[in-house]
């Protein structure tokens, strides 16, 4: 069966008999209507609109229209110094904070060529896979309210809830935390702090398990995701997609495996890519799948990272921390793996300045979000709403 | 039993004063009260308070003790609340939707037996009239979507429409099994029917070895007709905003959020009459200890008849606050293709086991 356009008004419907093709219905004149969806709709996470032209229930085409959030970061950063850079990074992805100061971090030390203590750097790490679960919680949690599963995402946000207390109580805020700074970190942990995360990973871990018997082995949710939305791993790549939705495609790419940073090199851990047993590779299932297999291996990463981080003795969170940062000319591209993908920093310095003459953020959520357009033609507008969960965009970073 | 069936709605309809159907009033005003302090207690109060222990949270615990009386303030706030009315809308079609929903769902109360002794319209073709007026909620569905000139309130509509108007196939077949081993529609003569010293035993899920198909059937077909998860697709908030009420506030919303309580507790009672004995006490008498016969009775029918309701409005709370929701075709695929066809497998069966078992 096939639609066919004649010429003049209307359509055909018409199916194949022996080579012959037979009109079943004539006239299916069917008027294409516009939908804007957002930026007040509940399920696009934020201020994204969408426009989409619909035929009944089915998408013809989606077009995103951002800006609704844009709080000009790169043109901000050009008018304050580099220490005053990183409160700005923690409202890019307000999900996840400390992986964004950690990856501004990395960026102002590579042009200035810091040493890091090695315990900075195990606190850096654990407390941004922690953020990395939070953030996965409400990825997680979003997704079944996208749904229509609300119960999943109160459990998330129960669990979520103790891991900001952690981060409070080490940084004092909730989710802005302007905890990593360029060369340390604002203070130490408290003195308790890694005990308490290495309760929270216990107590964590069975929880994962019943949030996936919920959620994930759930006929309906897996009804409603499995083959929706699929992207091949080639043209993933080619829209520049990274994180859990490149992943998600079956492409083995992990910042901190392929361009290894921080002490990630001396931690084991898996990269998750979908098997294709449980999901289609590519569809938001595998999307869905590869961040509830995140969640366990961060559990992992911190684990290994309090087994291995050098005691507080003599040290001082600070210390490596420049006076002034007046950078020498150059330019530096630095990247880190976020929850959401590759949130990657471009920083120009004239070597006169302490603030960069240029800060450019390659965020991760605006290159998935890209390819909306492609994933969203012809589906329904269920299905649409699955897609845009399953690319779990933070509108704080795409619009910047 | 048989003497005092109806007892107290006959002497009621008996009941003039001055010329005036007072009584007839009377027997209206208890369905309208019930659905009133039921929705506001159990439904509205109990579903939070529900959801809330599911979700590992308190609930509203702000207004008095626990929270007990949120709901009248949450009503005394509706209650204020401006009047909308969208400049866009079809001002009639938008007042009387939600008006249309509701009688649609509380005509079907006249011909719950609440107790023996109290039936608001003894008919004889009482099951046929329950599930026929309940098509009427449709044109309710279909005039507050259309009247609300907002795209996502007709596209509620529209998945509404088709939804109820399909799975109404599937629950009267459903119901038709249960009817047929009554032998009669007539709401009170089943529940009759289905007494005796064995409590539970004599209800019909019980009497026949097929029965717990149709009355699967029904239950999941009920579902979709009150709009409740997994099958709440023509409010999907995260999809549709709210569906066909996306543009009503007020009193409006007030309205339909009543029929929908009222609809939720009509399939219950629909479901508990026909296949659970309605007012009949599910306790057997055992031996000297005739546990039967003290819990029965007016009082006892109407204590029985209402938790059996509650009870499945607690099932269809469970069911909303665990599963997900359906897309629609696939809502559509499990109406035709698996419920319909097992209904009719359900109810040829039924028909075998009527004719040949005794």
């Amino acid at each position: 069966m096939q639609e066919l356009d004649t010429v003049g008004q209307g359509s055909v419907r018409v199916t194949r008999k022996s080579d012959k093709l037979v009109i079943l219905e004539k006239d299916l004149a069917t008027e294409q209507m516009v939908l804007a969806m957002g930026p007040q709709h509940p399920s696009t996470h934020g201020v994204l609109k969408l426009e989409c032209l619909t035929d009944g229930e089915v998408i013809t085409e989606a077009i995103p229209c951002l800006g609704y959030l844009h709080r000009c970061f790169e043109k901000c950063c050009e008018n304050v110094d580099y220490p005053a850079i990183v409160p700005y990074t923690d409202r890019l992805d307000y999900l996840s904070g400390m992986n964004s100061e950690f990856a501004y971090a990395l960026a102002v030390e590579k042009l200035l060529d810091l040493e890091i203590p090695r315990r900075v750097e195990f606190i850096r790490v654990i407390v941004s896979e922690l953020n990395r679960i939070a953030s996965h919680l409400v990825a997680i949690g979003t997704y079944g309210i996208d749904l229509g599963a609300f119960t999943p995402f109160l459990f998330c946000f129960r669990d979520r809830e103790i891991i900001l207390g952690l981060l409070e109580w080490a940084s004092g805020a909730r989710m802005l935390y302007n905890y990593i700074w360029i060369g340390g970190l604002a203070y130490d942990v408290p003195t308790d702090f890694l005990k308490r995360v290495r309760e929270f990973v216990a107590y964590f871990r069975p929880k994962a398990v019943e949030l996936q018997n919920l959620l994930t082995e759930n006929e309906i949710f897996v009804k409603r995701t499995h083959g929706i939305g699929i992207m091949p791993a080639d043209v993933a790549i080619n829209y520049g997609w990274s994180g859990p939705m490149l992943r998600g495609s079956g492409v083995k790419w992990d910042l901190r495996r392929n361009d290894p940073y921080s002490v990630y090199p001396e931690i084991d851990f898996k990269v998750a890519v979908p098997d294709g047993k449980h999901s289609v590779i590519g569809d938001c299932l595998s999307r869905h799948l590869v961040r509830a297999v995140e969640m366990e291996e961060s559990l992992k990463i911190i684990e290994q990272c309090i087994d291995k981080i050098p005691s507080p003795e003599g040290f001082n969170s600070r210390s490596a921390i420049p006076k002034r940062i007046r950078p020498k000319a150059g330019e530096v591209y630095s990247r880190a793996e976020n929850p959401r993908g590759e949130l990657g920093f471009y920083l120009e310095s004239d070597g006169k300045s302490t603030k960069p003459v240029r800060c450019k953020a390659r965020s991760s959520c605006f290159v998935n979000l890209s390819a909306m357009k492609d994933l969203s033609k012809g589906q329904l507008i269920p299905d649409l709403v699955a897609i845009i969960g399953s690319i779990d965009i933070v509108l704080g970073e795409v619009d910047r | 039993m048989g003497n005092s069936l109806n007892a107290w709605s006959e002497a009621l309809i008996g009941f003039n004063l001055l010329g005036l159907p007072l009584g007839l009033i009377v027997i209206a005003v208890i369905p309208l009260l019930f659905i009133a302090l039921y929705s506001l207690t159990y439904g509205v109060y109990g579903e939070r308070k529900i959801s809330a222990f599911m979700q590992d949270r308190l609930g509203p615990m702000e207004v008095g003790k626990w929270g007990i009386l949120q709901t009248i303030a949450d009503i005394l706030k509706l209650i204020q609340k401006e009047d909308i009315l969208p400049t866009s809308a079809d001002r009639f079609l938008f007042v009387i939707g939600p008006g249309i929903l509701f009688v649609g769902s509380f005509l079907a109360y006249a011909v719950l037996p609440f107790s023996p002794a109290f039936i608001g319209a003894s008919l004889n073709v009482g099951l046929y009239y329950a599930i026929g007026i309940v098509a009427l909620e449709v044109v309710g569905i279909l005039a507050a979507g259309w009247g609300s000139n907002n795209k996502w309130s007709l596209y509620g509509a529209v998945r509404s429409v088709a939804q109820i108007v399909s799975y109404e196939i599937p629950a009267a077949i459903a119901l038709l099994c249960g009817a047929m081993m009554a032998g009669t529609l007539d709401m009170q003569q089943i529940n009759v029917l289905q007494s005796g010293e064995y409590g539970f035993a004599h209800f019909y899920l019980f009497q026949s070895p097929i029965a717990w198909l149709p009355f699967l059937i029904y239950f999941i077909a009920s579902l979709a007709e009150v709009n409740r998860a997994p099958f709440d697709i023509p409010e999907a908030e995260s999809e549709l905003v709210a569906g066909y009420f996306t543009e009503y506030s007020g009193m409006k919303f007030a309205v339909i959020f009543l029929a929908e309580y009222g609809s939720m507790f009509m399939v219950s009672a629909i479901i508990s009459v026909v296949f659970l004995g309605g007012w009949n006490s599910p306790l057997p008498n055992l031996g000297s200890f005739a546990l039967n016969t003290w819990t029965n009775g007016p009082v006892w029918g109407a204590f029985w008849m209402i938790s059996k309701g509650f009870f499945f409005i607690f099932v269809q709370m469970w069911l909303r606050w665990t599963l997900p929701r359906l897309r629609v075709d696939q809502l559509m695929y499990l109406c035709w293709k698996v419920l319909t066809p097992f209904a009719f497998i359900s109810f040829v069966l039924t028909a075998i086991w009527e004719i040949y078992v005794p």
